[in-house]
């Protein structure tokens, strides 16, 4: 079975089409990377693969069914938590929410699913957090904890927008043990990301700019010509050893902005 | 402490009034904690108001209040969804829309006719000192109902308040359970008028589950200190009226808000003030 299956698909919000013509097929256990600027359509890709935009047109199924149709096989990170600062949650509190899709309204919570939430807490390393209040918690912190969340979901589905944000390198080391272990496990991985270093280790990865550049093999994708069509300026760093060195200036908006992608140096 | 406990032990009305003042702290408090931590105060107040005309109209009619009070809050929360819906303007737009034609429309109703100059105070301020029997039981049918509802959605309500998307991804409708969310938020006005008055319900949604909010580090104990507080302010209220001759409903509320503020005060001296800044927000991209 395919987790992803997109046909001529176009998608949008409110009858204005982002992004057409997109085809691809993520098998199950495969993992795709998304890479543009801002408002290139990768979050919107996002959100019609978890169902929250409609496809305008063309045909869109994931894991074999409509999108949105598995609760309990997708797990979701978004960008933002609306309410994430002010409400009185501890972080075990959240990463039990991740459990809610599988339970329903009145599923008890079994050893499993407390297991789950101990496992996923200990790889993204929150288990002394486990009783903070997450609106006391650093961004960094903050955003382990919704990884963890992401993990206890146990999905045959993951599917993250732009995961690494907040996290210190610490931090990017755990959430790619974990998420390479899911990958193992036979989860396929769909990623938003502005990172060409962490891209380029995905079996595929879709380069978008309101439109579809390129799509394919990082490897073959992510050289200074698609980086330029998707970005604007790209400078490649002569000291780098392999394709994922690249300096990307963005362009958005009209105004340059230069964004190193390379993990810190330690 | 005679003074403390006597004036409900004599008088069968102060100790029906604690009674419907404990029901109304309860529902409040469980139905609050959503109210404030989805930021939907604005709603609560237009909702709180927006049951005017319909009181006015059911009076008029000869019709029991409460009954005008339901229908003013569902045409309120559909007119709110319709105009959210219709247009690209914000809910903050369409709620005040709605409320201040709500409002006008039961000052209309209320100048319109000359029986009411006593009803109009007792439908903003309420009667908790008259409440009766029967209207106990029609609280506490509707306490009972509000709480079960919230317990049995706490998992919807709680992704809700977390993120409304996480909870349509888990495949609870947001739409649904906002829905849900506003039924409870109008059941409870609708059954609290008549104690704590329309203009006061308001402050017991908010008053006391903004106290949990300062002290708790989970919903259900934000829930728990929500009704304590509302209880004790109750207790205050009616007490400070039988012994100062005040009105009772505003004392309840006013002590409500002086908890709050008590609790603000004391929580900020033991702790300085943390700033919680968003460091994660560099990178965001702005959604559509």
């Amino acid at each position: 079975m395919t987790a992803i299956e997109a046909h001529d698909l176009a998608i949008g919000y409110r009858g204005e089409v982002v992004v057409s013509d997109i085809e691809l097929t993520v098998p199950e256990g495969g993992s795709l990377a998304l890479v543009g600027t801002n408002g290139s359509g990768k979050s919107t890709f996002i959100r019609a693969l978890v169902g929250l935009a409609p496809p305008l047109s063309g045909s869109l199924r994931v894991l074999g069914d409509a999108p949105g149709k598995s609760p309990a096989r997708l797990a979701y990170l978004s960008q933002f938590h609306e309410s994430g600062y002010i409400l009185p949650i501890r972080a075990i509190d959240v990463v039990r929410m991740a459990r809610y899709a599988s339970l329903g309204l009145f599923g008890r919570a079994s050893a499993e699913d407390a297991d789950l939430v101990d496992w996923a807490m200990e790889a993204m390393a929150v288990t002394d957090l486990r009783n903070k209040p997450i609106r006391d918690m650093s961004g960094g912190q903050r955003q382990r904890v919704y990884l963890a969340n992401v993990l206890a979901h146990r999905a045959d589905l993951i599917v993250l927008d732009e995961p690494t944000a907040g996290l210190d390198a610490a931090g990017r080391e755990r959430y790619m043990d974990a998420f390479a272990g899911e990958l193992q496990r036979g989860s396929a991985l769909v990623t938003a990301t502005h990172d060409i270093g962490e891209a380029v280790e995905y079996d595929q990865v879709l380069l978008l700019a309101r439109r579809v550049v390129a799509l394919g093999p990082g490897a073959d994708v992510l050289n200074p010509d698609q980086l330029m069509e998707t970005f604007g300026i790209v400078i490649s760093d002569p000291h780098a050893e392999h394709v994922g060195r690249f300096t990307i200036a963005e362009r958005t908006h009209g105004s340059p902005q230069t964004i190193d992608t390379r993990p810190p140096a330690e | 402490m005679e003074a403390l406990l006597d004036p409900f032990i004599d008088n069968a009305f102060m100790f029906r009034a604690l009674v419907a003042g404990v029901l109304v702290a309860i529902a409040c408090a469980v139905i609050g904690t959503f109210v404030v931590l989805r930021g939907l105060a604005f709603i609560g107040d237009a909702l709180a108001h927006g049951v005017l005309p319909g009181i006015a109209a059911a009076i008029l009619l000869g019709l029991p209040g409460m009954l005008g009070a339901a229908v003013g809050a569902v045409v309120m929360i559909g007119g709110v969804t319709l105009v959210t819906n219709r247009s690209r303007l914000s809910s903050d737009t369409a709620i005040g829309l709605l409320f201040v034609a709500m409002l006008a429309l039961g000052v209309v109703i209320v100048s319109a006719s000359s029986a009411f100059q006593g009803d109009l105070l007792a439908i903003l301020f309420g009667q908790i000192l008259g409440t009766s029997a029967e209207q106990l039981v029609v609280m506490a049918i509707a306490t009972v109902a509000v709480v079960t509802t919230a317990i049995a959605a706490s998992r919807p309500f709680l992704l809700l308040s977390f993120d409304p998307e996480q909870a349509d991804v888990a495949g609870f409708s947001s739409r649904r359970y906002h829905t849900l969310m506003m039924l409870l938020v109008a059941l409870t006005v609708v059954v609290a008028f008549q104690t704590v008055g329309t203009l006061l319900v308001f402050g017991m949604l908010l008053a006391p589950a903004a106290t949990g909010a300062l002290l708790a580090n989970r919903t259900s104990s934000m829930m728990i200190i929500g009704i304590v507080v509302g209880s004790a302010s109750t207790y205050i209220g009616l007490l400070a009226s039988y012994w100062y001759d005040v009105a009772a409903s505003a004392t309840i509320v006013l002590a409500a808000v002086g908890i709050f503020f008590a609790v603000l005060l004391l929580t900020n001296l033991r702790q300085p003030r943390q700033v919680n800044g968003r460091t994660d927000s560099e990178t965001g991209e702005t959604r559509p």
